[in-house]
């Protein structure tokens, strides 16, 4: 498992960490696209306050169980909750942004 | 079992045998070993179970470990789904011969956007696979990811990959699909999956249901193309392989008692031909189930093993309603020979209960196996249908040297039913029951209508009802028509009465005759002596007569000799 990123700068109205799962399978195309367009969208609105947790599920595969993960790349939202899932290389940031619930004026 | 197609699969491709009842059989050997198989079918056809009874059979019989992948229950759904099957995969699973999956699919937690695939699927498959080395894999059902995922074109692609990828792992896959309206699967599954498809279908038929598979097509390999009828029941799932109807069975010379000696001795003294079909069919009430009660009573005298499939009475009662009659079977249920099914036709349907019939006979292996009565099907399914089940059933019996005793129950108005027509051609003997009523009773003919290589008698007997079992009586056939029951007794008696008259008659009359002659006798005697004075009476005068005439003739000699007359003609006058 890496972990990539770390929080920064939390502010006090705001303290809650965003902590996000990135589920690849090694280094395909897909999942560097992914996680390139994952990391620009925390930057842009999260910036400070997410944690991005990136699973190559070709080393670990028994961690595709927890999360039922079939799709790859999928992008988990464990926290805050609700946890949601979006599936593919996250290329379409407003899709993106409903499907985390987050507003493009929180950042 | 019966397998008639043994040697006919030459194509050499390597098979995966499944361990299910039939399906090896029709599938010459079970599933393209390596390759994925498609078993599609609505929603409650069996594709779940077929699935799991090939992995459990592989994992317990042919050490092939399995994996289950699940898309639609979780891992304790079906552990409880198939316990009562006696399938513990809880233990299976300890020992990693079996690996149970649970893949939720669900639609609203997932958001998409931009290319994706479905890697994490298979790498968790592999994962498992590796894991406890699986030789078989279930997916059941694949199709649950379309309502997984809305991007169809990814999907599809991503299905074609996931064939060619468990083909890579030479893995032998079932993959379960629900079918559509018109097509196999819904999401057009058999388009991957080319191997072998097998399609499951539940019909219904007047309120019953009737399981059918049907192999749609199997790639380098012959297999059956019919319609088998299946079962799904305690011991799991079993197809009946009924074969296309060939009559190459052997047949023997080998005859066996009706249990009745009189009609052993209207079948040409010996009774029946072993591993024939009889078909014994009257009006309710002529004693139908009386003869079959005789026949299995014979049978198990001889320690044949008996199945006898009792459609519209409990056991108990057939027991109770014999023993009134004398024949008691239920020694020969004790003694482990006689074999009762009793249940409505309807609980499995026509083909089921041809699968129902089949597993019996598998198991219990009986040599005399009686269907009383086959209308029963008749209220399961259509005419057409019923008799082409019967004629499977024959056939399947015959192939295994079983005798068939079967009953029909046959209209009240004594007219033959088409179907009893029908059927009767399947049968080697027809023995016919009748009610006969006279003189305000009613009484029972039994006749052979027909008996197939034996000389049987044609005549109509009385068929009793006795303590005793059944005893066969001649029937009164006399001027006046068929008497049967007290008619006969009565006419029996008259006829008695009438001929006693006729002998006294016959005697009055010989002995008038004689002293008639005795009489004329006396009288003629009477006439002899009279004539035999008459002839001594007579004789004496012509004596007297005679001599006088020769003194006459003299006198007239001497006379002359004295005158010394002349010559005179010596006759003279």
């Amino acid at each position: 498992m890496d972990e990539v990123d770390s929080v920064e700068d939390i502010r006090d109205e705001e303290p809650e960490v965003w902590i996000l799962k990135l589920y690849v399978a090694g280094q395909s195309p897909k999942s560097v696209e992914a996680f390139k367009n994952l990391k620009k969208i925390c930057k842009e609105h999260l910036e400070g306050r997410y944690k991005i947790k990136v699973i190559d599920l070709l080393e670990n595969p028994e961690l595709s169980k927890g999360d039922q993960i079939l799709a790859v790349p999928t992008l988990i939202r464990e926290l805050p909750p609700p946890m949601t899932k979006i599936v593919g290389n996250l290329s379409n940031e407003e899709k993106v942004l409903v499907g985390l619930d987050l507003q493009p004026d929180d950042g | 079992m019966v397998n008639p197609l043994d040697d006919s699969d030459n194509s050499g491709l390597p098979k995966a045998r499944t361990g299910i009842e039939g399906l090896d059989e029709i599938t010459n050997g079970g599933l393209p070993e390596g390759r994925p198989t498609l078993v599609s079918g609505q929603a409650g056809c069996g594709k779940t179970l077929l699935g799991m009874e090939f992995l459990v059979n592989g994992a317990r019989e042919f050490d092939e470990p399995g994996l289950f992948v699940s898309f639609e229950e979780t891992e304790e759904e079906l552990k409880d789904n198939v316990d009562s099957l006696g399938f513990d995969l809880e233990e299976l699973s300890d020992q990693d011969k079996l690996a149970l999956d649970h893949i939720r699919v669900v639609r609203s937690e997932i958001e998409e956007t931009g290319e994706y695939d479905l890697e994490g699927l298979f790498i968790r498959l592999k994962h498992e696979i590796e894991r406890i080395d699986a030789d078989r894999v279930v997916l059941d059902t694949i199709e649950a990811l379309f309502s997984g995922f809305s991007n169809k074109t990814i999907l599809r692609a991503e299905l074609r990959r996931l064939f060619k990828t468990l083909k890579g792992l030479g893995v032998t896959a079932v993959i379960t699909g629900e079918s559509g309206d018109d097509s196999l699967t819904r999401h057009g599954l058999e388009e991957y999956v080319s191997d072998c498809v097998i399609h499951l279908a539940h019909t219904e038929s007047s309120n019953v249901y009737t399981r059918r598979l049907r192999i749609v097509k199997y790639r380098g390999s012959s297999h059956e193309t019919n319609e088998f009828p299946f079962l799904i029941d305690e011991n799991g799932f079993s197809i009946l392989p009924v074969t296309s109807l060939n009559l190459d069975y052997k047949v023997t010379q080998e005859r066996i008692s009706s249990g009745i000696t009189e009609l052993d001795d209207m079948l040409g003294g010996e009774g029946y031909y072993k591993g024939s079909s009889i078909l014994v069919s009257g009006t309710a009430g002529t004693g139908k189930s009386s003869l079959c009660a005789h026949m299995a009573d014979s049978a198990c005298e001889r320690g044949e093993e008996v199945l006898y499939l009792a459609f519209e009475e409990a056991s108990d009662q057939i027991l109770r309603n014999m023993r009134s009659i004398g024949i008691d079977l239920e020694r020969w249920v004790d003694a482990g020979l006689l074999h009762f099914q009793a249940e409505r036709v309807s609980m499995y349907g026509l083909e089921g209960h041809l699968a129902v019939i089949h597993k019996l006979v598998n198991e219990l292996e009986p040599e005399l196996v009686i269907i009383d009565p086959i209308n029963a099907y008749l209220t399961g399914g259509k005419e057409l249908e019923t008799k082409t089940m019967l004629v499977r059933l024959t056939d399947f019996l015959k192939q295994n040297g079983i005798t068939g005793f079967f009953t029909n129950l046959s209209s009240a108005d004594g007219t033959s039913e088409s179907t009893e027509v029908n059927i009767s051609s399947m049968m080697d003997t027809w023995i016919l029951l009748r009610d006969i009523e006279q003189g305000n009773e009613r009484n029972r003919g039994i006749y052979v209508l027909k008996s197939r290589g034996i000389s049987n008698s044609n005549q109509i007997r009385e068929f009793l009802i006795t303590d005793d079992g059944v005893k066969l009586k001649d029937v009164y056939v006399g001027p006046s028509g068929v008497l049967t029951g007290s008619a006969r007794v009565i006419q029996e008696s008259k006829d008695r009465t009438e001929k006693q008259n006729i002998e006294e008659e016959i005697e009055r009359l010989e002995i008038e005759l004689e002293r008639k002659k005795e009489a004329m006798e006396a009288q003629m005697d009477l006439l002899k002596a009279q004539l035999q004075t008459d002839r001594m009476e007579t004789k004496k005068k012509l004596e007297e007569l005679k001599t006088k005439r020769e003194q006459v003739d003299l006198t007239r000699q001497e006379l002359s000799q004295i005158r010394n007359a002349d010559k005179q003609d010596p006759q003279g006058s």
